[in-house]
């Protein structure tokens, strides 16, 4: 049956996975700046990432969506330049700038030409530093964050992950989305972008990885002129986000001809000891691949969805284990209990040798095909430093996953997957479900 | 030692602004092209087989089958069972996928460079090889109707773009939507897959796109090796669709549904595509829909519209010339909720006359063109994007010499050719119009109509 035995033994004798080359040198300013670089000088550009921890947790009480709009707004006019002459004089650079915030961390995306860098930086600085939060642009902004907010309230998938975080995590910034409500978000000033940029992009939380043609004392030197007019230090972390909610179901009525349904439970935290195991568990019980066991039993299986999947949300101060299927309203019942079923069935039994194998050829070979470019490079710079991993994180990533043994898996799967602290919200109509109290 | 002095060199002199892609071509006997894109700064390889088949090649009322068929294609083969071809894919570290459009099919593999050849073996046996049975076909046709609900049905916006496509196209199949109408998709049989599988999963039909750590000779080898034993369709000429009458009225619809949360006008045009040694038009539209409504800060429609004035929450216009048969260009508002939907459209073509009469801000067009320049820098740090280019380029009638040309033909565009497109494609009895909006209530009905 398997005529390719014979070169699948070869290939498999060989499967020494291919290793991620690159080279990262730690750089401090003059100014006491750290960033770390990989120089990549074949193309004439360079990837720079500048990421602030916090991010939209640090929203002041009552003023939700502070952050998020803030982000919006750096590109909007800075300095003397209003939104079209910034935008103008970007364009005429070539250059792109991205900003963008989450729960933990807003980051600010950079790609310049060496031909221009010094120009471009100087743009970017001013959207940094010096950004107006003019009365026009904050309207403008303001008008399509609203807009997103609607549409989100008819969004199931929002509305599903919406119900989960609340009932997980209630008033904790964690608890609802970044964007805030059409209410909080309404009664946003100018003052309240002044206070969110100063809470949020300050030296004492910034981490910077940078790619591509770019010597190390270049670097030193635009960084300390990008960034030294910020201030020292920005708003406290917020408190660890206690988790809330118990096993059960949740139905939210909402008139569509599928339901989709998020489900989990508390997870665990990125510096837990735990964590290698447990990303390989969750690789076999619901990871990306088509082979996981959710994917095989509920859709290769049963055709029941086009897609199932569970993850780790490992945040700064709190974690959840989450999982998402969509399935039509008479079948999502059956979804959802094979669901569980497979939850119980890994907790108790753990993986098979088989598995585990297969999971960490796979994992330690897809481990090098991550760095693909310099902008992915650059993120992954600032995602390392993000979670306090060493500089040398990368030469011995694969061997983490490689120690991992079965008897870790088994005891990691009955400590983290907890099947009967389920909780699956439903958005939908779905038939034979019923919130639970 | 070769990449050694390259890289040695690379670091000397500065790449020139208009440095040429790594990009060589070759052809097999039995038909197969194949583009090798070549990118040595890490040891990963994209290989992607492209199948100039797609939604708008299948027979009348089996609208779904070329999507599913790329569903079946993971099922088993000969020589794999089925989704063994992924979990391979998986043991060896590296990702599968695939995806379908009106005028291709494409599957792709991602893995370390020394895992070319196997990819390669898998890929060539499932060409012609694939064994269904009828649980598959039972099983998979209730994953793609799983997939309708989730990205047609339960999406209003979804469901809007697929109406508008009907009305665009009266005769033409890309009124069809690629993942099917649900009453014919309920239908699809094996016989249905198997007979589209047979005339276009062929080596005179494909196109194979290898990208990143890779020696075009040594992929040339391979490609022979595994994809020169295959036997071509014989007879299959090109390929023919039912073409577009002439239109002769603009045509108009209304779509309402609850789950609307944002309304919107979007009109899109009757255009024509990127032909082979013909793409001028093409290019002169491209810069149109850059300058008319590219980004929101700077286009003439942002800066009206949201940036000067604060009528809408959005606007663009948008164009793709890769496309085997004709295209749309398309214009779109996303109003403030201070105007109603007809008031939006009045504002949008208020503009769009105003640019008629205005022209082409030159040092505007400049810019547009600077960034396309720097576009090329930019690329080479995206070898994957650069292989689907060549990818749905080739497979929409194009050729390696119209994708190398394009840069320099939207550079050739002057304020002319752009006016002359604009004057030529904005005819109202060219175009559908579309609202989308919630269920009205009276009051609103009456506001709408004055």
């Amino acid at each position: 049956m398997i005529r390719f035995a014979c070169i699948l033994a070869l290939t498999l004798v060989a499967a020494l996975p291919a290793r991620a080359a690159v080279d990262i040198l730690e750089v401090t300013s003059p100014g006491g700046i750290t960033a770390w670089l990989v120089e990549e000088r074949s193309i004439p550009f360079t990837a720079l990432e500048v990421r602030f921890k916090g991010g939209a947790s640090l929203d002041r009480s009552g003023k939700r969506g502070a952050m998020n709009l803030m982000t919006g707004l750096l590109e909007e006019g800075a300095g003397d330049l209003d939104a079209t002459e910034f935008a103008t004089a970007r364009e005429s650079l070539a250059a792109s700038f991205g900003f963008d915030v989450s729960d933990d961390s807003v980051s600010i995306s950079a790609e310049f030409l060496t031909e221009n860098r010094d120009e471009a930086l100087a743009l970017l600085k001013l959207a940094i530093t010096q950004p107006s939060f003019d009365a026009v642009a904050l309207e403008r902004v303001r008008g399509q964050v609203l807009s997103i907010i609607a549409s989100d309230q008819k969004d199931p998938n929002h509305l599903a992950r919406e119900a989960f975080d609340l009932a997980a995590f209630g008033d904790h910034p964690y608890g609802s989305a970044i964007e805030g409500t059409a209410e909080s978000v309404a009664a946003l000033t100018a003052d309240d972008m002044r206070t969110a940029h100063s809470d949020a992009l300050a030296l004492d939380r910034v981490i910077i990885g940078a790619v591509g043609d770019i010597s190390p004392e270049e670097l030193g030197r635009v960084l300390d002129e990008l960034l030294g007019d910020l201030s020292a230090s920005g708003a406290p972390m917020p408190d660890r986000a206690a988790y809330q909610l118990g096993g059960g179901k949740t139905v939210v009525p909402f008139d569509t001809p599928q339901s989709v349904a998020v489900f989990g439970h508390e997870g665990i935290v990125r510096d837990d000891p735990d964590f290698f195991a447990a990303y390989i568990l969750n690789e076999i019980l619901g990871g990306g691949g088509f082979g996981s066991r959710l994917m095989d039993e509920v859709r290769e299986k049963r055709g029941l969805t086009y897609g199932v999947g569970s993850y780790l949300l490992p945040y700064e101060h709190g974690s959840l284990y989450l999982g998402q299927v969509a399935s039509s309203n008479d079948r999502v019942a059956q979804a959802i209990d094979v669901i569980k079923d497979e939850w119980r069935k890994m907790a108790e039994e753990g993986v098979t040798e088989e598995e585990l194998e297969r999971a960490k050829t796979y994992l330690t070979g897809a481990y090098p095909l991550r760095f693909d470019g310099n902008a992915p490079i650059a993120r992954i710079l600032t995602g390392m430093q993000f979670q306090d991993l060493p500089i040398s994180y990368i030469a011995t990533r694969n061997d983490n996953v490689n120690a991992v043994t079965l008897d870790d898996i088994k005891r990691v799967a009955a400590r983290i997957l907890r099947p009967d602290d389920l909780h699956f919200v439903v958005v939908g109509q779905p038939e034979g479900l019923e919130t639970t109290n | 030692m070769r990449r050694l002095i390259a890289s040695i060199f690379a670091c000397l002199i500065a790449a020139p602004l208009w440095a040429a892609e790594n990009v060589t071509t070759f052809e097999l006997e039995n038909g197969l092209e194949a583009v090798v894109i070549e990118d040595h700064r890490a040891p990963v390889v994209v290989h992607m087989l492209w199948y100039r088949a797609g939604a708008a090649d299948e027979p009348p009322g089996k609208s779904g089958i070329a999507h599913f068929l790329e569903h079946l294609l993971f099922k088993a083969t000969e020589n794999l069972e089925s989704g063994e071809f992924s979990e391979i894919v998986e043991a060896n570290g590296g990702r599968d996928n695939a995806f379908t459009s009106w005028d291709y099919t494409g599957y792709f593999q991602r893995v370390a460079a020394d895992r070319l050849e196997l990819m390669m073996q898998m890929e060539a046996d499932r060409m012609r090889n694939i064994r269904l049975t009828e649980e598959d076909i039972v099983t998979e046709r209730d994953v793609i109707l799983e997939e309708r609900n989730q990205r047609t049905d339960s999406d209003p916006g979804a469901l809007f773009g697929e109406q508008r496509r009907a009305a665009q196209y009266l005769n033409h199949p890309y009124g069809i939507p690629i993942i099917g109408w649900r009453h014919e998709m309920e239908e699809l049989d094996m016989e249905d897959a198997l007979d589209f599988y047979r005339t276009f999963y062929a080596p005179n039909n494909a196109v194979l796109v290898v990208a990143g750590d890779v020696d075009p000779a040594e992929v040339e080898e391979l490609a022979k090796k595994h994809y020169g034993p295959l036997e071509p369709t014989p007879g299959l000429g090109q390929r023919f669709r039912p073409q577009e009458p002439p239109q002769l009225s603009e045509r108009r619809l209304i779509y309402e549904d609850p789950r609307v949360a944002q309304p919107y006008v979007i009109r899109t045009y009757l255009a024509p595509e990127r032909d082979p040694g013909d793409q001028e038009k093409a290019a002169a539209l491209t810069m149109l829909a850059e300058v008319l409504g590219g980004s929101s800060a700077t286009s003439v429609l942002g800066r009206a519209l949201q940036v000067d004035t604060n009528r809408a929450v959005y606007s663009s216009a948008f164009y793709s010339g890769v496309n085997y048969d004709d295209t749309t260009f398309g214009l779109v508002i996303v109003p403030t909720p201070d105007y109603t939907l007809a008031e939006a459209e009045a504002e949008l073509d208020k503009e769009v006359a105003k640019f008629l009469e205005t022209g082409v801000d030159p040092e505007q067009l400049e810019r547009v063109k600077t960034q396309i320049r720097a576009s090329l820098i930019y690329a080479q740090d995206d070898v994957g994007g650069t292989a689907r280019k060549y990818g749905a380029a080739l497979t929409s009638g194009l050729t390696v010499e119209d994708v190398r040309a394009w840069p320099g033909l939207l550079k050739a565009v002057t304020e002319e050719d752009i006016m002359a497109a604009a004057r030529e494609i904005f005819e109202r009895q060219n175009a559908v119009t579309g609202w989308y909006r919630k269920p009205q209530t009276e009051t609103e009905t009456v506001e709408v109509s004055q």
